[in-house]
């Protein structure tokens, strides 16, 4: 690695951290309803959709009303999208003539974008209009996002009210969220994206001539507007297939940079915010910093195994999959990146990493997505561990648990395991199934444990909603397309209903006034109970099937065998 | 304590029994109470079919065995901890029954009298009770007419009176009969005492799980879940990778090794010794002389951050004493100290008598004998708000001494034509700021001077509390004293905040006020107008000697009455909660060691070519001798650990007042980081001695 690395590194975390406060400030003060001259800008379209709906934003409900109006709103999105799947070709803005999506990929994409993961089992240009990306695809990377923003606002509102049974208003949430945050974000991001060289355009496929004189199709589109959103929702699925590798998508340095920042920024200033509205933000910068301290292990650990010589590799770095232009440290900081924050973009192909790196990539997802994890959805799936280290930690101070006042007690405790469990469910089940069953197995590009590996991912990235791939897996068949979207159905609201159920009943306890018998969620002692309960309950289940994917195939390799 | 402790917990009966109760307990019924130690039972039957099976087709295999037997070791091992805690807790419940005073009952039995233990009273027995004795039992009276102290259930003194027909009919055990007899017949089931219900209490069937063990066991059957999918799934990532490896389905991992790759990761450690853990709190609480009615009041105590103190008996001695004489200029301190032990020789009160003493120690003014004095003592009364003496001296002279508050003496001297100085009011109104009590004492129309009464704060009071505000725990001391007093008092005991000139209804009115904010109150109280702040405090200790409404009201008894009690009642909550929270710690970090032991055993064969032994042989980082033996080893110490464990779980692990940080980083070094390290060396030894 050289110093430009390192630079690059420092650079990207200082400036996130920065960015840290001050957008968590504001998210901060658009969710508790405080003064911003953005609410001044931005206030009469949001005035106009409550006039519209008929959404009273002051109305409060309870959690089972919260939870049912999530739930369906987005399977209204769900239908929706598809739909204009199955209908794509009746349907105008289609330039490509491309026809309608087989029913189970339909689904699987439905699926996909409904829950934040945008797993693409399809190529982008090649499976869908622009009408579709736009109004099925664009709109659900927006309000999938705001989705993960709206629980844990009712989580934290959970935490921090007492004596309630109000969690806030669930349509309040959503708008106000698309509204002032993702929105003014994505236009900005866009514009720059889009003034660095990323298309931005209705124009048909154009097919040039190389100075070979072959001729190639160069797929066109609305991408930049789409891309932004990708990035900054934490949706990660790419306009076009080979997602931010094409240099359509990531032409420069800069918006390499800049979509690398997206990929993390709300999910960590939402930290801040957390810290915010529960009255002390050293509770959110303790989470923050035990996110970028499992963040920065993943780095230090994956930088390490790609940059080490294999003898068997001829002693050089591993570039196979890479893009020679955005090099070795930039790709592995976004797969990490990626990973970490479910997001799920790519800008290499994890398929081609150092078994090591790939394994890290997967343990980031299979942790349960909460180092910084997805927008909203990160924080709430780390709160869930907080739960589970303030329970089985807690009690060694001889106190009933508590979490900033309020008592873990067993319904808070059974939920929790809900929300780990289910998502564990979907990759062991899936990938055990997978592994021995013909369609599982006749996907597969690759021999060996690397095999395993991408079916491991596959299920990995789906019970996670990360929804990037290692490729190699050919996933769009029809027994890929329905585990992998019951995968993402049950990873999403298996874990967003408990967190909700534990939003309702924690609203309605008394806070315990802090003393010095209380445990204390904001030291460094916390940070480390924190990151090893993290280990070991969302890690340890991993290990057996780690140890004979990438584990096995790492020794290997170092005996000179490669898959 | 310790030594009885340790006799208690290595005695042979107990043991022996314990061993018996931990195969009683292999009941179905009884070990599907414990999730996780039910899993292992489950798993101990199918290797057990297996070896049988596997012996019947002459395929039998001692290493199935080994893992068979180990399995109905942990299992044992979890039901033995149980029995044994249940066990020490009845010897203790039952050494405590015998040592209570046995209340014999006069029972009729064909028509002749009977002496027999109330104990053995049943329902329908007719007993008799004159005069001077204790009603055995509730019943109702079938004949005569008594008159009935009922001071020890209603706190009013005066007798009244019971006679069959009408509704003054029924009678309380534990009351006395003042005058006459009557006829009871019994209308109790025996043995709804107390320490009956405790001993019930502390047998399983009956004992109910406290809301945190609860929690608890959700963790952990959630945990064992998680673990169960892991084994359930491994054999078809194995055997993908057996067939990528180029070996036979066959070789896949046998049900016996995947039961102990379960076993070992599901927290059998802490699941094995949850209920012991339960039950030795309750026991703990009982050699401090405590009964609880439940476990659940246990735990509560560990959460309790506000106490409630009475002043009186629980911060003070309970009286006030006399510490100084403070004479008026141009009198004799001696003529005072005279004249105030005079007029106290026969005042029984506590602060007479002190005066008594303190003159006696300060002045050598010895007791007179009250007789030859031929004196006539005016005891105190509310109306004079003053006693003293009025007697004659051997040359005639006659003295009216006379002790009270400064109001009263002033009266007194002003109604003997006496001047009443500014001076002595200066004193006592120092005095009172101090929160003390000035007594003044007249002789006729003379004032002597003042005696300085002061409230004893009881030694090592004040470090207690220190502890308790370590510990993050407020105490609030409850007087009917005024302000002024309260606030002297507080200061010199160092509890956080007082409450002063109160009556009953205010405690009440506080246990809610703070339950409001969040806290949990602990209070202990002994009369009657205490039971509704006793029944609404998250933990009310009744005192033995206090009023039956206030034992019922309350969640615990003590046996001894002695109001610091609650700060210890604290420590076992708290200790409890502890040791739960370490042993669970201890369980989880021990996964780590054990997949170490396991993973590479299991997988020896994968990808290892024609060597035989695959690449992920690199992961025995204990070295362990082979793949049987890694896997024996494992288990073994699995089971191991639970006996090891037993005393920890039944004396609680080592507790000092400290904060929750210190606590926690100390527990979190020895059974976080130990709970890592420990299984390393554990298996490894275990290995080693496998393998002589």
């Amino acid at each position: 690695m050289t110093v430009q690395d390192f630079i690059q590194i420092i650079l990207f975390l200082g400036i996130l951290t920065i960015l840290t406060p001050v957008l968590g400030n504001y998210m901060y003060k658009i969710f508790t309803g405080r003064r911003h001259f953005m609410v001044t800008v931005l206030g009469w379209p949001e005035k106009l959709i409550y006039r519209l709906t008929g959404i009273d934003p002051y109305e409060e409900t309870n959690w089972r009303v919260y939870t049912f109006n999530l739930i369906m709103f987005n399977l209204v999105g769900l239908l929706l999208l598809f739909a204009i799947q199955l209908l794509q070709s009746k349907l105008p803005l289609n330039p490509a003539g491309l026809p309608n999506v087989p029913w189970h990929s339909a689904f699987n994409t439905a699926v996909s974008f409904m829950t934040n993961t945008n797993w693409q089992g399809y190529a982008g240009e090649t499976t869908l209009s622009y009408l579709v990306q736009m109004t099925g695809l664009t709109v659900q990377n927006y309000v999938s996002a705001a989705t993960g923003i709206a629980v844990l606002l009712a989580l934290i509102r959970g935490i921090s009210r007492r004596s309630t049974d109000m969690l806030g208003n669930f349509w309040t949430d959503l708008i106000r969220s698309i509204l002032y945050i993702l929105l003014p974000l994505s236009i900005l991001l866009a514009c720059i994206l889009a003034g660095q060289g990323v298309v931005q355009n209705f124009k048909e496929y154009e097919t040039i001539h190389t100075l070979e004189g072959a001729g190639q199709v160069l797929p066109m589109g609305p991408a930049a507007s789409q891309i932004a959103i990708k990035q900054l929702g934490t949706n990660g699925g790419g306009f076009f297939n080979a997602n931010s590798s094409h240099p359509y998508e990531n032409p420069t340095p800069l918006t390499n940079f800049l979509e690398l920042l997206a990929i993390l920024l709300i999910p960590a200033a939402l930290t801040y915010t957390f810290g915010k509205m529960v009255g002390s933000t050293r509770q959110g910068w303790t989470i923050f910093i035990v996110m970028l301290i499992l963040f920065i292990s993943g780095l230090a650990i994956s930088l390490f195994s790609e940059y080490s010589a294999h003898t068997i590799f001829g002693n050089i770095p591993l570039m196979e999959g890479k893009e020679t232009r955005v090099g070795i440290t930039s790709s592995v900081l976004w797969s990490i990146s990626t990973t970490s924050a479910s997001n799920g973009s790519v800008n290499a192909m994890l398929d081609s990493f150092s078994p090591i790196s790939g394994m890290l990539a997967m343990i980031n997802i299979m942790l349960g997505e909460v180092i910084f994890g997805g927008v909203g959805a990160g924080l709430y799936g780390m709160v869930i561990f907080i739960i589970l280290t303030v329970f089985i930690a807690g009690l060694m101070v001889g106190r009933t648990p508590e979490y900033l006042g309020k008592k873990i007690e067993s319904f808070e405790v059974k939920m929790a395991i809900v929300a780990i469990l289910v998502p564990n469910m979907v990759i062991q089940i899936f990938s055990a199934f997978a592994s021995i069953s013909v369609p599982g197995i006749s996907s597969l590009n690759n021999a060996g444990p690397h095999g395993l590996s991408e079916i491991l991912y596959a299920y990995s990235s789906a019970a996670g909603n990360n929804g990037s791939a290692f490729a190699g897996l050919n996933a769009n068949t029809l027994f890929y397309n329905l585990t992998l979207g019951l995968g993402m159905l049950a990873g999403r609201f298996g874990v967003i209903i408990p967190v909700l159920a534990i939003a309702g009943t924690m609203a309605k306890k008394k806070i315990t006034p802090e003393s010095s018998g209380t445990f204390r969620t904001d030291n460094w002692l916390f940070v480390c109970l924190l990151i090893a309960v993290i280990i070991i309950i969302g890690g340890l289940a991993h290990f057996p099937a780690l140890s004979l994917g990438p584990i096995v195939e790492h020794l290997l390799m170092n005996n000179g065998m490669t898959f | 304590m310790n030594t009885r402790r340790n006799k208690n917990l290595f005695s042979k009966k107990v043991l022996l029994d314990a061993a018996k109760g931990s195969f009683i307990k292999l009941n179905p019924v009884l070990l599907v109470r414990n999730p996780v130690i039910f899993v292992v039972a489950v798993g101990s039957v199918m290797t057990g079919i297996i070896v049988i099976a596997e012996t019947i087709r002459g395929e039998f295999s001692s290493f199935n065995l080994q893992i068979a037997v180990w399995l109905w070791f942990t299992v044992l091992f979890s039901n033995f901890s149980e029995a044994l805690a249940e066990g020490r807790g009845k010897a203790q419940a039952e050494s405590l029954r015998k040592s209570r005073i046995q209340v014999m009952a006069r029972k009729i039995a064909d028509k002749h009298e009977k002496r027999v233990f109330a104990t053995d009273l049943k329902k329908g027995d007719i007993v008799i009770c004159e005069a001077g004795d204790i009603i055995p039992a509730d019943g109702e009276v079938i004949d005569g007419i008594a008159t009935v102290d009922e001071s020890s259930i209603t706190g009013e003194s005066a007798p009244v009176i019971r006679e069959n027909g009408g509704d003054r009919s029924a009678v309380t055990g534990g009351t006395r009969v003042i005058s006459d007899r009557i006829l009871i017949q019994i209308t109790s089931e025996p043995g709804n005492t107390f320490v009956d219900r405790i001993i019930s209490l502390i047998e399983g069937a009956k004992r109910q799980k406290t809301p945190n063990e609860i929690a608890l066991t959700i963790l952990l059957s959630g945990l064992s879940a998680i673990f169960l999918l892991v084994v359930v799934t491994f054999p078809a990532l194995f055997s993908y990778s057996l067939s990528e490896s180029g070996l036979a389905l066959t070789e896949n991992l046998s049900i016996p090794v995947l039961i102990a790759l379960l076993v070992c990761l599901i927290p059998t450690t802490i699941g094995g010794l949850l209920s012991a853990i339960g039950i030795s709190g309750m026991d703990r609480l009982i050699q401090k002389n405590v009964i609880a009615t439940s476990g659940r009041a246990v735990e509560a105590a560990g959460d309790v951050d506000v106490l409630l103190l009475d002043k009186t008996g629980t911060i003070t001695l309970g009286n006030r004493m006399a510490t100084e004489f403070i004479p008026l200029d141009g009198i004799k301190v001696e003529e005072l100290a005279d004249a105030a032990q005079l007029s106290s020789l026969s005042d029984e009160t506590p602060e007479g008598r002190s005066i008594v003493i303190l003159a006696k120690e300060k002045f050598g003014i010895r007791a007179r004998n009250v007789h030859q004095l031929n004196a006539t003592f005016i005891p105190f009364s509310a109306q004079s708000r003053m006693s003293g003496v009025d007697f004659k001296t051997s040359d005639g002279l006659s003295h009216r001494i006379r002790k009270g508050s400064s109001e009263a003496i002033q009266t007194f001297v002003q109604n003997n034509n006496g001047f009443y100085p500014q001076n002595i009011k200066d004193i006592t109104a120092g005095i009172a700021r101090q929160g003390a009590t000035p007594l003044v004492v007249a002789d006729n129309q003379r004032i002597l001077g003042v005696v300085h009464l002061k409230d004893i704060i009881k030694g090592g009071i004040k470090q207690r509390f220190a502890e308790l505000r370590k510990m993050g725990i407020k105490t609030i001391m409850i007087t009917g004293d005024n302000h002024i007093t309260a606030a002297a008092i507080a200061a010199e005991a160092g509890v956080d905040d007082f409450m002063a000139e109160t009556k009953p209804e205010d405690k009440l009115r506080r246990i809610r006020e703070e339950q409001a904010n969040g806290h949990l109150v602990g209070m202990i109280g002994d009369g009657t107008n205490d039971a509704p702040a006793l029944a609404q405090a998250d933990i009310g200790i009744a005192m033995n000697t206090g009023t039956q409404a206030a034992r019922e009201a309350g969640n615990m008894v003590d046996l001894d009455s002695n109001p610091t009690k609650l700060i210890d009642v604290v420590k076992v909550g708290k200790q409890l909660l502890m040791t739960r929270g370490a042993l669970t710690t201890f369980s989880i970090s021990n996964d780590v060691a054990k997949y170490f032991a396991i993973i590479p055993a299991v997988s020896v064969p994968l990808y290892s070519g024609t060597s035989g032994i695959g690449p992920l042989s690199v992961l025995n980082i204990m070295n362990l001798s082979s793949p049987q033996n890694a896997i024996l080893s494992a288990i073994i110490f699995n089971a191991l650990i639970i006996i090891l464990l037993i005393p920890l779980a039944l004396t609680g692990i080592r507790y000092k007042p400290v904060s929750a940080n210190v606590a926690l980083a100390r527990n979190l070094f020895i059974f976080g980081l130990g709970g890592i390290i420990a299984p390393f060396i554990g298996i490894k030894i275990i290995d080693l001695i496998i393998n002589l």
